[in-house]
């Protein structure tokens, strides 16, 4: 990974302080915070796919686990602190469950799709058939297709009656986008974090260097669950009420596209592809001329075919093409004897 | 007598109705190279993979120091010191050549120790100027020798080498043989090859593999003058 951790603080604060100061001149809050929160559920595919090599089709599930387990323990507790820790615990945990299935099953990847993909189907399924009173957890009503309203939503800890909400809850997402973001940047430095990549380079070879691939992707599948439930979290409380929608598949297939578009393999990537993608389904929503599909669908065959890439490391390959390597071709010696010798 | 390392009593592997492996009963000593040699298809990068755990033996064990290993887990076996190149480079293509190595290092040694060991390894095989340089952009030589290199830093004392001078120029022949030499004086290594003047240089014993089944095991010049050897090993040969 290029350049080092205190670049990253620098670039992060300078990007939240622009997006907080900046953005709303443009873009109202309420809508930047949705497009944080997708960011959020994008940054948490992109460190599973991305750096993992885990292709998840049901990185909904999380998010909808999350923002399901905010809402029933909203209700239930009332004070919202330990319901949002318990957002990112619970669906951590069922993404622990999960890739210990799928990973010490030796599972191939066609196949691991196809299970994230029918567990979507499944949770979809199965929340929108609650509908009736005896689908209760604790005061809190299922209510399947019509899903659960007038929960506590976010409040100063220790005080449920101080609310944050409007521009406080604004800038509250947005920090905790940056955090995480940090958070992802310490992890893929760390050496679990390189163990990873090595995996997602070539699983044969770091099994046969000594590594248990099986327990390090379960782990990095918790993790991306726990950050997509968070993001689940944060999206309940935007919209003060959570609904199936949140585990259909179209979710599901959104936050793929995400990463496509904004660029695997990068940290901001998935994020600028989850806020710009879902910002401008937001602008096509406004207007009936042409079909939210179709564009949306013209912008994946766009970016497979011309920036397969993706948006970040495109731009990321154009400049170093330009300033890269005059720099280094200025400074650094010339490598010629590149020939292999063995001393002794 | 020196104790055998490793031991496979009737080890056996089929695919469907290919039988791969069929039988075999395989003995090295410690710090001895053998040479294993066979025409295509005769089952020696099988025997390779039931060694090291990416295949489970059909019927058959696999004995390491002692320990029946048979139905072990590929990083297990790896964790014992056991280390494989395989047939086709497997290599982190998308990842420099220290942070190769590197990865290789940090499996058997903590922070700065894994350091100091990548610095070590890329010193001995004289990588320091293509260090940065990511894997996939340089030549198949430089990448079976890199190959050779996360297996070693593990100080293994059972190498495996499924054709390591395949695609190598001559230069990059001999350079070879001087590591695998110097690998030599710490492991046990076997070594599937085809090229007989390689062999020559390198072998004292030599098993031949025919279908699946160990048809002789002798030393080198035997093998070499033996005519049911000439005879499969010229007629078949890719
Ligand atoms: N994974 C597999 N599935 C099915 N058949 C296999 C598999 N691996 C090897 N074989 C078959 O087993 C036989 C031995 O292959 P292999 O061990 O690669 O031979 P060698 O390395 O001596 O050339 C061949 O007939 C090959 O087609
Ligand atoms: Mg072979």
């Amino acid at each position: 990974m290029a350049g080092s951790f205190s670049r990253d603080v620098i670039a992060t604060i300078g990007l939240t302080v622009v997006v907080i100061w900046i953005l709303p001149y443009v873009i109202s809050t309420f809508t930047i915070t949705v497009l944080i929160v997708y960011g959020l559920l994008g940054l948490s595919l992109g460190l599973v796919w991305g750096y993992g090599g885990i292709l998840c089709f049901g990185q909904a599930v999380f998010f909808g686990i999350g923002a399901y387990t905010y809402a029933i323990s909203a209700i239930n507790i009332g004070e919202s602190t330990l319901p949002m820790l318990l957002s990112i615990i619970v669906p951590s945990l069922f993404a622990a469950l999960l890739g210990a299935m799928m990973f010490y099953g030796r599972l191939t990847d066609v196949y691991l799709g196809v299970i994230t993909l029918v567990v979507t189907l499944i949770f979809y399924r199965f929340i929108n058939s609650t509908a009736g009173p005896h689908y209760k957890i604790g005061n809190a009503q299922l209510g399947g297709f019509n899903g659960i309203p007038g929960f506590q939503t976010l409040n100063i800890p220790g005080q449920p009656s101080s609310y944050i909400w409007g521009d406080g809850y604004f800038y509250f997402c947005a920090v905790v986008l940056a955090i995480v973001y940090l958070g992802v940047s310490i992890l893929l430095r760390s050496d679990f974090g390189r163990i990873i990549v090595g995996i997602r380079e070539n699983e044969t070879r770091m099994s046969l260097l000594g590594y248990d691939v099986r327990a390090r992707k379960t782990i990095l599948f918790a993790i991306g669950g726990g950050i997509a439930g968070l993001s689940g979290a944060l999206f309940a409380n935007w919209g003060e009420i959570v609904t199936p929608s949140v585990f259909s598949l179209g979710q599901s297939a959104e936050i793929i596209l995400w990463c496509i578009v904004g660029g695997l393999g990068t940290r901001f990537g998935p994020i600028l592809g989850a806020a710009g993608l879902s910002y401008l389904k937001f602008l096509l929503g406004q207007q009936s001329f042409v079909d939210n599909t179709l564009i949306t669908g013209l912008i994946l065959v766009f970016f497979v075919l011309f920036l397969p890439k993706g948006i970040v490391p495109t731009i990321v390959n154009v400049w170093d093409l330009k300033f890269g390597r005059l720099l280094s071709d200025r400074f650094q010696k010339p490598r010629r004897n590149r020939k292999l010798r063995l001393n002794g | 007598m020196a104790e055998s390392i490793l031991e496979t009593f009737g080890l056996t592997m089929k695919f469907g109705g290919v039988i791969a492996a069929h039988n075999i009963n395989f003995k090295l000593k410690a710090r001895e190279l053998r040479c294993l040699i066979g025409p295509n298809g005769a089952g020696k990068s099988t025997f390779f993979k039931c060694i090291t755990g990416q295949q489970t033996p059909t019927e058959g064990e696999v004995y390491l120091r002692g320990m029946d290993t048979s139905r072990w887990m590929p990083h297990q076996i790896a964790s014992l010191g056991v280390g494989i190149k395989t047939q086709t480079p497997s290599v982190m293509n998308g990842l420099s050549v220290s942070e190769n190595i590197w990865l290789s290092a940090r499996r058997f040694h903590d922070g700065p120790e894994a350091k100091r060991k990548t610095r070590e390894i890329i010193e001995r095989l004289a990588l320091g100027a293509i260090a940065k340089d990511q894997l996939g952009k340089l030549s198949h030589g430089e990448r079976q020798l890199i190959e050779l290199g996360l297996v070693i830093v593990g100080d293994p004392w059972l190498v495996l080498l499924d054709e390591p001078a395949a695609g190598l120029s001559g230069e990059d022949i001999e350079r070879m043989t001087t590591i695998i030499n110097e690998i030599n004086k710490t492991a046990a290594i076997i070594i599937i090859e085809h090229d007989m003047q390689f062999i020559r240089s390198i072998a004292k014993i030599v098993t031949v593999f025919h279908q699946g089944a160990v048809l002789l095991e002798d030393r080198v010049d035997k093998v070499m003058s033996d005519p049911t050897v000439r005879n499969i090993y010229l007629g078949k040969r890719n």
